[in-house]
């Protein structure tokens, strides 16, 4: 029979791997998007999981919400990215130092 | 008889394919592929989620994550010219240490989860499946028009200043390219396009005579 368990371990080990993915390539940006769009597809994970395990439908509105967000998130971050390409025809991480932070 | 053969059957078919796929995702040089391999890990995702009987998100992922997030991240990733080579400096460099947080961070969840006999299984025991009528729709439906319109709502309002951050951002006049002005073509007026003129009226005789 499938337990919380499985999911939740489930959910971990994405959240996990999305964590390393940041790690690894810390030097393409659309990378680290996927990467991100990664971790918010394992914590929806949870979300669903508690929803159906909790019998409460709270936590697949919460989904619904945080799947609007990221499409949000991934349209504008991408809408960056490229003016960042135009104006200096790299996407490297490593070789955007202009805030000098 | 216990109901281990298909349900689990598919968790692991499908959890497998996904966690593979994301491993795909953040070690494969070409971005391209990555995004492709995105795409495999939401279907699977979702059809996991079928599992947890949420069948309305796992549609509305298929439909808006592949079939709108990730044609954007495919079309920006095409559009742009990107020198890869680059871009995978450090990944030898960085695998320990990355791969050190992750098995640390997945360990402690799952020892969490794993632990005192798996004492999570029993505060949260595996509900009854729905009954033959139930709609999983007609549920989030009614709960996001009933509880939650407010911020459905103000969902609605953040696409709409996604859409137009994004398309600001992206928009830039080039020169020398011909466009209408809208503003203009509306704003001007009957007397800067027609000159009433008066002229003496002339015969028909005089036309035919040239």
């Amino acid at each position: 029979m499938l337990t919380i368990t499985h999911f939740l371990t489930l959910g971990a080990i994405l959240f996990c791997l999305s964590v390393a993915g940041i790690f690894l390539n810390r030097k393409n940006v659309i990378i680290l998007l996927m990467c991100i769009e990664l971790m918010l597809l394992a914590v929806n994970m949870n979300f669903v999981t508690f929803s159906r395990f909790l019998d409460n439908l709270d936590g697949q509105v919460f989904v619904f919400f945080i799947l609007t967000v990221a499409a949000a998130e991934a349209a504008i971050g991408l809408a960056i990215l490229v003016v960042l390409f135009r104006n200096r025809e790299t996407i490297n991480v490593a070789e955007l130092d202009d805030l000098k932070g | 008889m216990n109901e281990l053969p298909l349900q689990e059957m598919v968790f692991y078919l499908f959890s497998f394919v996904m966690l593979a796929s994301a491993i795909m995702v953040v070690t494969v040089r070409n971005p391209v592929y990555a995004a492709l391999f995105l795409i495999l890990t939401f279907f699977t995702a979702a059809a996991v989620w079928m599992l947890l009987e949420a069948e309305f998100l796992a549609i509305v992922l298929v439909v808006v994550y592949v079939g709108a997030v990730m044609v954007l991240f495919l079309f920006v990733v095409m559009m742009l010219d990107i020198n890869i080579a680059p871009l995978k400096e450090g990944f030898i460099r960085y695998l320990p240490v990355g791969l050190l947080v992750a098995f640390v961070m997945a360990a402690e969840m799952v020892m969490v989860l794993w632990g005192k006999d798996r004492a999570v299984e029993g505060m949260f025991p595996t509900p009854a499946p729905a009954e033959p009528g139930y709609s999983n729709t007609e549920a989030v439906g009614e709960w996001l028009y009933t509880q939650y319109l407010l911020p459905f709502e103000m969902a609605g309002v953040i696409l709409l200043v996604a859409m137009v951050a994004a398309i600001m951002l992206t928009l830039r006049k080039r020169p020398g390219v011909k466009a209408q002005n809208p503003s203009n073509q509306v704003k001007v007026r009957r007397e800067e396009r027609i000159k009433l003129i008066s002229m003496p009226s002339e015969t028909s005789n005089d036309q035919r005579g040239g």
